[in-house]
């Protein structure tokens, strides 16, 4: 009884505000997409990351020129990726935002896409403008350092947002060995 | 357990329960601190940080920073021109629930938040917002550290013993006692005032001070955490005032606020 009371007044709720000329609703205020952030993908598109907004993400920080565990960041990716099925794959984004956007270039970013044969239906790597990197990070958790050789110290994890941006988990097992309280969430999330 | 890191275990308790005790000491009179920026000639700089991949000394180019915290008043007028920050408006993504509660109401002063007094339960988020309503930004650690090595005649006093005895004296004195206004302390040689002895700053680059846990607690390695060279440890054991603003913005999330972290903001020369 109380679900279906639920369900019809959401129903009633979504009418209300698509019908408002049209506009989105607000987003929930512990949203990461309150942050206003440009990223420039593998493509040279730019975009706003809110276009994000309406479908669940999976989002994780790497750069292209990690030798080590970026690597394994997209293992992660496409750990989860094959673990689901087809219909649950459709319904996922996966975003892999570089903390080196001076060397993350569209084409650097297209070669990691091809070498690894990340399909661009599904995943967007792009690089945020320099200096908004601090702050998509700090809404990640991820924290990073430049090293002297331009190398980076980072935190490593996959975050997975619903459609709206909210954090609803993360992990920070990295590689193709998932962690599978995380799968679950995703799942979880997945559901139409 | 070596005593230094209980030490700095015992400072971060302390942390938590800062400001419980309100302003009652604290001069009610409102100041108009100065804003102004005071100019930093750039130099050689070796911090008490240590990293496996930096052994030289850092450069720092010359760049200016605010003399005094900003204030509760500097915020106010802030928070009332972008009222997105207001507390009570502020998204929850950038500020914790804690974000300025010591203020009497959003767009009010008093009682334990006195308009002379270093704006404190500020995020990160928060700090880099203001600053950038400026025109500024927050100092990176390195140019925090660079300015806080001086004293009123050196402009690097970090192996005098009284001073840095000077410094852990503040440390050591219970932090429910209300903050005293932005200000009253000498100026370094720099002119920059209130640098340690009043709260603890926020830096821009506050998420690259990656602390291994094992740095931290002395327990278990926890070195897998953190991709490429090693996490930093510290080349100064005996600079415990750097260690602990160190182990306290390494544990900080973006959004988070305590009761004795408020903020300055640098930019580069004109």
């Amino acid at each position: 009884m109380r679900t279906s009371f639920g369900l019809f007044a959401g129903l009633l709720l979504s009418i209300a505000t698509s019908s408002a000329a049209g506009a989105p609703p607000p987003l929930p205020a512990d949203s990461v997409y309150q942050l206003e952030l440009t990223l420039i993908d593998q493509h040279g598109k730019r975009w706003d990351w809110r276009s994000k907004r309406g479908k669940p993400q999976l989002v994780a920080m790497f750069y292209t020129s990690c030798a080590y565990i970026c690597p394994l960041i997209v293992d992660s990716g496409k750990a989860v990726e094959h673990a689901l099925t087809a219909a649950e794959r459709e319904r996922l984004g996966i975003l892999l935002i570089s903390m080196d956007p001076a060397r993350d270039t569209p084409a650097a970013l297209q070669s990691v896409a091809v070498k690894r044969k990340l399909t661009p239906v599904r995943w967007s790597l792009a690089s945020p403008v320099p200096d908004q990197v601090r702050s998509v990070a700090a809404v990640l958790g991820v924290r990073y350092r430049v090293q002297p050789d331009g190398e980076f110290n980072h935190t490593s994890a996959l975050v997975l947002l619903d459609a709206e941006g909210r954090i609803l988990a993360r992990t920070e097992q990295m590689g193709s060995k998932l962690d599978p309280e995380f799968l679950v969430q995703v799942r979880r999330t997945l559901v139409p | 357990m070596r005593p230094s890191a209980v030490f700095v275990l015992l400072m971060l308790l302390a942390l938590g329960d800062a400001h419980a005790a309100g302003a009652k000491t604290a001069d009610a009179k409102a100041v108009d601190v100065d804003t102004n920026y005071v100019s930093l000639p750039g130099g050689q700089f070796r911090t008490a940080l240590k990293y496996d991949d930096e052994t030289r000394p850092l450069r720092i180019p010359a760049f200016q920073l605010m003399r005094t915290p900003v204030t509760n008043l500097q915020y106010l007028a802030f928070v009332r021109k972008q009222p997105q920050w207001r507390r009570d408006r502020v998204a929850e993504v950038f500020a914790e629930s804690r974000y300025l509660s010591h203020w009497p109401a959003p767009l009010s002063l008093g009682g334990t938040s006195l308009p002379g007094q270093p704006v404190v339960q500020v995020s990160w988020f928060a700090a880099q917002a203001y600053c950038a309503a400026q025109g500024a930004r927050l100092p990176t650690w390195s140019e925090w550290e660079y300015a806080a090595a001086a004293d009123e005649t050196r402009r690097d006093a970090r192996k005098d013993p009284a001073w840095r005895e000077r410094i852990l004296s503040w440390y050591s004195k219970p932090s429910r006692q209300a903050l005293a206004r932005a200000g009253l302390q000498g100026p370094n040689v720099y002119g920059v005032q209130d640098l340690h002895g009043l709260v603890w700053e926020w830096t821009e680059d506050f998420s690259s001070l990656l602390v291994s846990s094992d740095d931290r607690s002395q327990g278990s390695a926890d070195t897998a955490k953190f991709c490429g060279a090693g996490a930093l440890a510290m080349d100064d054991r005996e600079n415990y005032a750097v260690l602990m603003r160190v182990a306290m913005l390494s544990s900080l999330e973006g959004r988070d606020t305590t009761g004795n972290l408020g903020f300055r903001c640098a930019r580069d020369l004109p």
